[in-house]
């Protein structure tokens, strides 16, 4: 049911129709008032004051002024594009890897596990309850150098092509990028699960038959039908696990060294130990940004507008 | 080969199962490791079986207080953002109104942005506002941040809901309040509870935003991570396996609920 704003063209001519009363046509904007005065003042309002605040100059002793000093910028960007590059590299390769692992669960949870599915469901979610900073915590056991994973690593050879590429040191996962990208994947990928999940389950399972029955081998229904039918999850998905994974920080402080740090602990460590707020909130702006205009992209080229 | 033929036919559940042991491997980590008796400061490494991390859970300094304000922060955001975030959600499905593109950008713009962006632009704010950084800065961004949340859980619920139900009970002479309470918000539930649920995890478990703006407060996730540069106390191991047995408890139960209520609806 939904009033309109518009009277009808001729309220005379249709006495039942009348146009709604003034107390009547305020009430979503009741409704909306506090939520979005709440986004407003402590989402929006707060984004303004970090843009005044980049293009300002000054010391915290003397105070800071609005000097339109876009050089902060260039400064920020010559100074940190290392861990600018870093973050975007990591944040790409642990949505790769939740896709790559997460596909195959989700498939699992939507069409495989019969009277499993709440149970699996449940163990994808159980976890999201322990603080994630306690379980990221647990991958310094987990990865610790002579331990069981290192151990059978070191066995398959697989750390010497791995330190050969550069992800990780000689008998070492701790304190590498790929200790790294291994809590970045496993943080996030609940978040590519889900929507994965949610958009397999709509699909028709009548729609394999069909192609089976048409002649299909399993890897083309999956490539022709199973798989574009997914592209809303997989979309959000990604979205999902990029947006927050790109501006993380707590993965790179816990789990690698000064060699591995990302954006996100630089903004950190400027804003709350450096104090430089200018650069900080360049910093910031930069990331969401590039951030921004690469969601923007994708969407639009991945064709899923109405997803937002 | 008929074990490779096995494994073949049967790839994406073996590749399924592993990736739920890769997810599933830290909380079972955790756990074991809350029986953990370490040598030094740090609870990295298995020495010895004991108990008594389970038998003095607070026995930390500052964990358990840190533990309760991040409970209390969680119910207020919860509280505040469900309220909130269900009143949006509501004018979005059942009205018109000018603005409709603006608001439902600004709905979506907090979750298409990396938190740190949020935490430090919400800091820049307080300092400008010389707000005193602490429970209530903190609960202010949590409402913040998990409203967007909530609007996308109701809404969906809202959505499906059919308006002739609604219709039906005014025909029945209902009022408008009592159509709302007696018809609207039962069959909103679901979905308002999802929302509230999904906020509730997610302001207990903030941490980057919380850390950029509590000041000299502590909450939890900030309480972990300080052990995380002064030595890990076994006890945080016990916490974190009570929270994940309670947690799949509640679903287990809710789930449990949900089954009786279809069985005898049939």
């Amino acid at each position: 049911m939904t009033i309109t704003e518009e009277a009808p063209p001729v309220p005379v001519a249709e006495p039942e129709i009348r146009r709604p009363s003034t107390r009547k046509r305020l009430v979503p904007y009741w409704l909306l008032l506090p939520g979005i005065l709440w986004l407003l003042v402590f989402f929006a309002l707060p984004l303004v004051y970090q843009a005044s605040t980049s293009v300002q100059t000054g010391s915290l002793e003397k105070g800071f002024e609005v000097t339109w000093h876009f050089q902060t910028y260039w400064d920020a960007l010559t100074d940190y594009y290392p861990q600018f590059i870093r973050s975007l590299l990591y944040a790409g390769t642990a949505t790769l890897l939740c896709l790559l692992l997460g596909y195959p669960l989700a498939y699992l949870i939507a069409f495989k596990a019969g009277r499993w599915r709440n149970v699996v469901l449940v163990l994808v979610i159980a976890p999201f309850f322990t603080s994630f900073l306690i379980r990221t915590l647990a991958w310094k056991t987990i990865l610790a150098d002579g331990g069981a994973v290192v151990d059978v690593l070191n066995t398959l050879h697989v750390l010497d092509v791995t330190s050969w590429l550069g992800w990780t040191e000689s008998n070492r996962v701790l304190a590498t990028p790929m200790a790294v990208v291994c809590g970045l994947t496993y943080n996030f990928l609940p978040f590519m699960i889900l929507p994965l999940y949610t958009s397999l389950e709509r699909i028709d399972g009548r729609l394999h038959e069909a192609a089976g029955d048409l002649y299909a081998t399993p890897a083309t229904t999956f490539r022709k039908v199973t798989f574009p039918l997914s592209m809303p999850g997989v979309v959000s998905g990604t979205l999902l696990t990029f947006i927050p994974a790109s501006g993380d920080y707590v993965n790179a402080e816990l789990l690698g060294s000064t060699d591995t740090k990302m954006v996100g602990s630089v903004i950190q460590t400027q804003f709350l130990r450096v104090l430089d707020y200018p650069t900080a909130a360049a910093l910031s702006f930069i990331l969401m940004a590039v951030v921004l205009i690469m969601v923007t992209v994708y969407i639009r080229r991945s064709g899923t507008e109405d997803l937002v | 080969m008929p074990v490779l033929r096995w494994i073949r036919r049967n790839l994406i559940v073996i590749a399924g199962l592993l990736t739920l042991a890769y997810m599933i491997l830290p909380n079972v980590v955790v756990m074991v490791f809350s029986f953990n008796k370490p040598n030094g400061r740090f609870n990295y490494a298995w020495q010895r079986f004991s108990l008594d991390a389970w038998k003095d859970p607070c026995g930390v300094a500052d964990m358990c207080g840190s533990l309760s304000l991040s409970l209390q922060i969680a119910v207020w955001a919860t509280v505040g953002a469900t309220v909130l975030g269900t009143m949006i959600s509501f004018a979005l499905v059942r009205y018109r109104f000018r603005a409709r593109g603006a608001i439902n950008s600004l709905i979506f713009l907090p979750m298409a942005m990396p938190e740190v962006v949020m935490a430090a632009s919400l800091l820049t704010l307080f300092l400008n506002m010389g707000a005193q950084l602490g429970f209530w800065t903190i609960l202010i961004a949590h409402i913040m941040f998990c409203l967007s949340f909530v609007v996308t859980a109701v809404k969906a619920r809202v959505m499906s809901m059919d308006p002739r139900l609604e219709e039906a009970a005014r025909d029945l002479y209902a009022g408008p309040v009592q159509t709302f309470l007696r018809v609207t918000l039962p069959i909103a539930a679901p979905g308002i509870a999802a929302g509230a649920l999904l906020a509730f995890a997610l302001s207990f478990d903030d941490f980057i935003i919380t850390n950029f703006n509590a000041g000299s407060t502590v909450t939890f996730p900030m309480f972990v991570w300080g052990s995380a540069q002064r030595g890990t106390p076994v006890q945080i191991n016990v916490i974190g396996t009570a929270m994940f047995i309670i947690a799949v408890m509640v679903v287990v139960v809710g789930q449990l609920i949900a089954n009786r209520r279809k069985n005898s609806a049939r």
